[in-house]
């Protein structure tokens, strides 16, 4: 059978199961997804909470791993890696970007942003990464001197200190209002253009998918439309 | 530094009152451990250096009189080193500085120092001067509380001859480390000394002219101990030997070792409760943290930190407070150690005390304190270091509530809901809330622990001398005298009431048991020195049969109406039979009491008394002293104030200085387990505590509620602190006793109340401080976060 995938992929899922015993019964965060990611892509996975939108980040993370299927990053399976190899991964490649920020609270900006540095192979500066998001000014705040969005920026700029290859943001803007949410977004959109790097943004907030080259639709655990837009939109033009 | 490095700086700084408590707990541990492992090795090393300098005896042994040659049978035993004989004398002695008798014992020692065994440690001073008479070297203890100096003189009476002494030196001897008369428990420098005089001399004075009274062997290595003492025994008999024994039984030898015994206790016991304290509160405390950043540890993990990273990054600040509380506890230990060294040096005369804390002390304090916390931490650690980072980014399953036994009971049915809420949550963590109780539990059990023994001191001293013996002197006699003795003590000025004694030496057997004790025959009437039954009451002392201390009939396994089997080990050495008919309540030790007229049967040598136990009017104690000194029949007079006086003067200001030490120690468990239970109870609910807020309760009846949780364990641990105290003292008091001496188990309501009230009054201060925790509640905030 000829090899119909793209040679450009980043990540290929191939009928990617997710069972989580519940007591007596199993739920099924994911069934049978497909999905490829190509390098430098902006996608976005839209679905509504319990659409397993999550759980596919987790796993695309290393975070986390399927109950069936395969999972590759580049030429690497991800599937057949053990703890201290899915830890490797995550060291070299992965860029998490989560909802709550998750600083550490006794750490400054700047020192969230070395904690992740000084394990990384080839990172850049961590001013450098906090100027990129705009946090150039607070660098030596600590996380309960900063708003929600500065956090998140700080979490981000924590996320692309060290290059990597892909950023996962789990609702990045989820506990952000709208204003402080678009310059998040900016933010993020930024370091996908600048720097090159792939991004995955989930979210159930539907006009967000304007600003992604492509975007999932997830129900149920499946996806159930993929949409690639034509023309991007800036995501300073995005509104909810 | 690191920035996990700075994270953990950080969190230590953020959370130093309850790491400084258990670093305080672990250093309290620590400190015992330190002190008591360097106090007794240096006392070890001192004294084995000092007992081979001196070359201390490993046997000894009293008898009336025999040859010198006798000593070339001695040496002749299998085994046998060395034989050094002796002479010793009790003297009465007549000090200026001093209207009451003191007494001695004088003891020959060779013309020129050589290789003597028991040798004389000179301290100043000069050897004596064998063409000139009188001279002697005088203990440094008793020269010190008599102010003597070489050249100063006393006068003395040996064998019922008057003779000045003049001091020449001062000395000691590793016989009288602990120097104590006969029978004492504490020594009185003032009333008891020794001394040393040339053997020419002495035996002159002793009539015992190329004669010994007194000898001490040196044994081989691996020499059989009792097949030697069963050979002395047999050499000696004939010349009035009253058995051999070895360093076991030697008073001093066994005082030190009796301490040595204590301290090595004081090591292991109260390093092992707190250490096991501290572990768990780092335990719980860990836990908690581990538990409020799981979304740290999820985050870092996602960022590519291994478990491994992780584990140690929450060991390492586990190892940091061990580290600081025990090296603390190193320092204090150390402290301590050196002022019991030198509360040692007033007890025990030894040449000096070398004081030190060695490295393998500290290394081991060290280890002893990392393995307790990594025990303590163990279990939270690898939780951090495997929590799956997908995992740890949702929030902690609230442990499951459930309705809780005592409710299904019914119990709890008039309970307001709130004070459910906080039931339910110390039931939810069984375990954690067991450990908690039992923690406070601890300080209570330090604290009776520390203090009962000024209990057991006091009920001593209370059935012994206010009731059991209520005489003001006790005189003894040089030798047995004939019963005109009676008349010489009644004539005694000021002496209301005599009543008179005879001891003898004797073995008592039963099948293989056997012990050497003093048997004791008294009079009919007994008013000032009756014998008090297991119920203080006076016990009818029988002519054909004896009555035995509690402690003699448990060593020899016979009960009343059993018999014993009794030897004399003086003057025509006859055997008897006789039966037990009943038990004597005696604290101080194995002793055996029958009337004097069955003592005198059972000795066939006619009526002979050793001493009486006086009441004499106070006006009169002048010219009682003076006629004491001049009497020859009077070998020693001992008065019962000056042994209750010095025992209290001595018991009170180390009773003192270690129950300082114990309520200190007690109050940092205290503290430890209540600030810490109450820190971690404050951060758990302070979600319940904001939404009851948010709901209308006021800020006093959160308090109360919170109050009310640390109640909860205060009121469960205080009674099972009392518990696990009496069972501690109880263990204490079965370790304390020994051939000689035995302590009753008492403890008085009073020192219970001071238990509770201390740690009431320090758990209640230590939960009040984290309470203002609860005023700075954000209601808002605490609403809106995830955990």
């Amino acid at each position: 059978m000829p090899d119909t995938s793209d040679p450009t992929a980043v990540f290929r899922a191939e009928r990617v199961c997710k069972v989580y015993p519940m007591g007596d019964t199993e739920v099924h965060a994911l069934r049978d997804v497909d999905l490829e990611l190509r390098a430098g892509e902006f996608v976005v996975l839209l679905g509504p909470s319990g659409s397993g939108k999550s759980t596919l980040l987790n796993i695309l993370g290393g975070l986390d791993v399927p109950t069936s299927g395969t999972v590759r990053y580049r030429d690497h399976d991800l599937t057949a890696y053990d703890d201290a190899e899915l830890t490797r991964y995550r060291r070299e490649h992965v860029g998490f970007v989560f909802q709550f920020y998750n600083l550490v609270p006794s750490l400054t900006a700047r020192e969230n942003v070395a904690l992740i540095t000084e394990i990384a192979a080839n990172p850049m500066a961590p001013d450098d990464a906090l100027g990129l998001v705009g946090m150039g000014q607070r660098t030596a705040h600590f996380p309960s001197h900063l708003s929600g969005g500065e956090q998140q920026r700080v979490a981000i700029a924590r996320a692309i200190a060290k290059q990597p290859d892909v950023l996962l943001c789990d609702e990045p803007t989820g506990a952000l209002d709208v204003g402080t949410g678009i310059l998040v977004l900016e933010a993020i959109e930024r370091v996908n253009r600048e720097l090159g790097t792939t991004t995955a943004v989930i979210t159930h907030n539907a006009a967000i998918a304007g600003m992604a080259d492509r975007v999932f639709h997830l129900r149920d655990g499946r996806i159930i439309e993929v949409v690639s837009n034509a023309a991007k939109l800036p995501a300073a033009d995005l509104k909810w | 530094m690191s920035m996990l490095d700075r994270k953990l700086a950080r969190d230590l700084g953020s959370m130093k009152g309850q790491f400084i408590a258990i670093a305080l707990v672990i250093a309290c541990g620590v400190a015992a451990f330190v002190m008591a492992l360097s106090t007794l090795t240096s006392l070890q090393t001192t004294r084995s250096g000092y007992y081979n300098s001196q070359r201390f005896g490993d046997v000894f042994a009293r008898l009336k009189r025999a040859p010198d040659l006798l000593a070339e049978r001695l040496a002749e035993i299998p085994g046998v080193l060395r034989v050094q004989t002796r002479v010793e004398m009790e003297v009465t002695l007549d000090m200026p500085d001093m209207a009451e008798p003191a007494s001695g014992r004088i003891i020959s020692i060779p013309e020129r120092p050589g290789r003597e065994l028991n040798a004389v440690y000179l301290r100043r001073g000069r050897w004596i001067d064998p063409d000139r008479t009188g001279e002697v070297i005088v203990s440094e203890s008793f020269a010190k509380a008599h102010h003597l100096q070489p050249g100063d003189s006393f006068r003395a009476v040996v064998n019922g001859n008057r003779v000045g002494l003049q001091v020449v030196g001062l000395g000691m001897s590793p016989e009288y480390i602990y120097e104590v008369r006969p029978g004492e428990l504490l020594p009185d420098n003032k009333r008891f000394g020794v001394m040393w005089m040339n053997d020419r001399q002495l035996s002159e004075l002793c009539d015992l002219e190329a004669s010994f009274n007194s000898l001490s062997l040196r044994l081989a290595r691996g020499a059989p101990m009792a097949e030697v003492l069963r050979r002395v025994d047999l050499i000696i008999e004939p010349y009035g030997g009253s058995g051999s024994h070895d360093r076991d039984d030697q008073i001093s030898h066994r005082m030190i070792s009796d301490e040595m015994k204590q301290l090595q206790s004081m090591a292991t016991v109260p390093t092992a409760i707190f250490l096991a304290v501290a572990a768990y509160l780092l335990n719980v405390v860990l836990a908690r943290l581990i538990s409020t950043q799981r979304e740290q540890i999820a985050m870092i993990k996602a960022f590519g930190y291994n478990g491994r990273e992780v584990g140690w990054h929450y060991a390492k600040m586990a190892g940091i407070v061990a580290l600081g509380g025990a090296l603390l506890g190193i320092g204090v230990g150390a402290r301590i150690g050196r002022g019991m060294a030198v509360m040692y040096a007033k007890f025990f005369n030894f040449p000096q005390i070398e004081f030190q804390v060695e490295w393998w002390q500290v290394a081991l304090a060290l280890l002893v304190t990392l393995g307790a916390s990594g025990l303590g931490v163990f279990k939270s650690v690898r939780h951090a270091a495997s929590l799956p980072p997908a995992e740890a980014m949702r929030p902690e399953t609230p442990p499951t509530a459930r309705v809780t036994w005592l409710e299904r009971f019914g119990l709890m049915r008039r309970m307001a809901n709130s004070s459910k809420m906080s039931f339910r949550s110390l039931f939810a963590r069984p375990l954690r809330t067991a450990l908690g109780v039992l923690g406070i539990s601890m300080a209570v059990a330090v604290l009776v622990l520390g203090t009962f023994s000024e209990d057991m001191i006091r009920y001593v001293m209370e059935s012994q001398f206010q009731r059991a013996q209520r005489q003001d002197f006790t005189v003894t006699f040089a030798e047995p005298a004939d019963l005109s003795a009676v008349d010489e003590v009644r004539s005694l000025p000021g002496v209301q009431r005599a009543e008179l004694f005879r001891a003898a030496a004797v073995r008592m057997r039963s099948g293989h048991h056997h012990r050497k004790v003093s048997l004791m025959g008294y009079g009919e009437e007994r008013r000032i020195y009756p014998v008090l039954d297991m119920q203080m009451q006076p016990v009818p002392l029988r002519r054909d049969g004896v009555h035995l201390s509690a402690t003699l009939a448990e060593q020899l396994q016979v009960v009343p109406g059993d018999t014993v089997r009794v030897e004399v080990l003086e003057g025509k050495r006859r055997h008897a039979d006789l039966i037990v008919r009943g038990l004597v309540d005696d604290f101080s030790g194995s002793a055996a009491y029958m009337r004097m007229e069955g003592l005198w049967d059972l000795l066939a040598e006619g009526p002979t008394l050793s001493g009486a136990h006086l009441s004499v009017d106070e006006k009169d104690l002048g010219r009682l002293y003076q006629r004491v000194k001049d009497t020859p029949l009077i070998a020693a007079i001992t008065s019962k104030n000056a042994i209750v006086q010095s025992f209290r003067d001595t018991m009170a200001e180390n009773l003192l200085r270690m129950k300082v030490f114990i309520v200190a120690f007690a109050c940092i468990i205290a503290f430890g387990v209540v600030y810490n239970s109450a820190r971690i109870a404050a951060s758990e609910r302070s979600r319940d505590f904001a939404t009851l807020r948010v709901l209308g309760y006021s800020r006093q009846e959160v308090s109360r509620l919170f109050l009310g949780e640390i109640g909860t364990l205060l009121a469960l641990a205080l009674p099972l602190g009392l518990l696990i105290g009496y069972g501690f003292a109880a263990m204490t008091v079965a370790g304390l006793a020994t051939e000689s001496q035995r302590f009753p188990l008492v403890i008085y309501p009073a020192t219970y109340a001071f238990a509770l009230c201390v740690i009431g009054v320090a758990s209640l201060l230590s939960s009040l401080w984290v309470r203002r925790k609860l005023d700075e509640l954000d209601l808002i905030a605490v609403l809106k976060a995830r955990d």
